[in-house]
């Protein structure tokens, strides 16, 4: 009983502790921004890595989920006669929820993965210490701009993700099954509104590029450095990663949706 | 890779991004629709607004002309105060009447306006004073029902 309650006792403390040095890390990240902005090349090589690499997944899984959209919509619509409706269906499903969801857990795996396993493995080859040794700051160096670089191409990877999506539900809803193309796009521009939709899907969007990034960029810099270490860093970027993108999706739709 | 390739694909990333949220802004939503232009608020008492909820469309003649900005309830009358964004392009003589609409069988309540006569014009601030409650189907039912139990005799059913 004493050993369990101990145990218990040590985990609170120990995620404590964690997310303590979290917030500080997220602090000293923002505080040596303008250090690491003054060398912009090397935010500008980072949204190379996890922008334009994370490209090609963003738009081929957005085309994809946009033909199930129109697909299932369709299917589900046309039993009250209202296949006119596919449009408002697809563009507000893809601009609220699907588009940053899907595009953040997307952008978490694929490049939110290889910047833990980045700087993990520069903390095993103690090549951060070397660095410190040479009084070049390693968040300022290294962490802020990987930072920066996912949360400047998480919003765009979103957009083109919705963009996709959108473009795959006209493909499958107008082209493929004929619904009419005039009211699918007027049906859509009626009800989907520039402030209410596309704006706060670009700040969930934008909010889950700064979780996913952070986590990323915290992991690496935070794991044991050994190959074992790393590995598990990397599992719980992803992991992490995933559950935060999911629940702030659920806090933030609560303060955006409420149907007024 | 050099610099300049690099420049090249992030530039061409970012302008991708930005083109995908211009097309979602301009052919996916109604950006030029709510162009944030300057709208005017005016005020009208229902004494039933049915299932009306606050941001639905104010139409007349069918073209959307505002939006509703807000409800509230009028303790000391006991009405709802429905209050009009209206778009300030659009200007209505002050003598307009107001009533809760539906499109369709199922579909949303709006309010629509029906232009009066008067030369004078309404501004931000003032209220609108004829308006027509929304129709609650459960009332039409209950009094077409009663109408018809009330008007035909017992010996005349059309059973016969």
């Amino acid at each position: 009983m004493n050993a369990l309650l101990r145990r218990l006792g040590a985990m609170t403390v120990d995620g404590v502790w964690r997310l303590g040095f979290m917030a500080r890390f997220f602090f000293a990240l923002l505080r040596y921004s303008g250090q690491s902005f003054r060398r912009l090349p090397l935010t500008i090589r980072e949204i190379y890595f996890s922008g334009v690499l994370s490209l090609l997944i963003i738009l081929v899984s957005g085309l994809f989920v946009g033909l199930v959209l129109g697909l299932q919509g369709y299917d589900i619509l046309q039993r009250f006669g209202s296949s006119d409706a596919l449009g408002i269906m697809v563009a507000l499903s893809l601009l609220r929820e699907l588009g940053p969801v899907v595009a953040g857990l997307l952008f978490a795996s694929r490049a939110g993965s290889a910047v833990t396993a980045e700087i993990g493995l520069m903390k095993t080859t103690e090549q951060l210490q070397a660095m410190d040794m040479m009084a070049v700051n390693p968040i300022a160096r290294v962490a802020a701009p990987r930072f920066w670089g996912g949360v400047i191409s998480m919003p765009l990877l979103a957009a083109m993700f919705s963009a996709m999506g959108i473009f795959g539900g006209w493909l499958i809803g107008v082209v493929a099954i004929g619904v009419d193309d005039g009211a699918f796009w007027s049906q859509m521009r009626a009800s989907v509104d520039f402030r209410y939709d596309i704006v706060n899907g670009a700040i969930k969007s934008f909010v889950f590029g700064v979780a996913v990034s952070l986590i990323a960029v915290f992991e690496g810099y935070d794991c044991q450095p050994t190959a074992e270490g790393v590995s598990r860093a990397i599992t719980r970027t992803v992991v992490s990663s995933a559950l935060a993108i999911l629940a702030l999706d659920f806090v933030l739709t609560s303060f955006m949706f409420r149907g007024l | 890779m050099s610099r300049t390739t690099l420049d090249l694909w992030v530039g061409l990333f970012v302008a991708l991004g930005f083109a995908a949220l211009v097309f979602l802004a301009v052919k996916v939503g109604s950006y030029a629709d709510a162009s944030g232009g300057t709208t005017y608020a005016v005020e009208a008492a229902f004494d039933n607004i049915g299932g009306l909820k606050a941001r639905a469309p104010v139409k007349s003649a069918g073209v959307v002309v505002g939006r509703v900005g807000g409800i509230r309830f009028d303790s000391q009358n006991y009405r709802a105060i429905v209050r009009l964004d209206l778009d300030g392009r659009y200007e209505f003589p002050v003598d307009t009447s107001a009533s809760i609409l539906t499109s369709g069988l199922l579909g949303e309540q709006y309010i629509g306006l029906d232009p009066g006569a008067d030369s004078e014009i309404l501004k931000g601030g003032d209220k609108l004073q004829i308006t027509q409650s929304a129709v609650v189907l459960e009332k039409l039912i209950g009094q077409f029902l009663f109408n018809k139990a009330a008007g035909t005799p017992a010996h005349e059913t059309p059973a016969q």
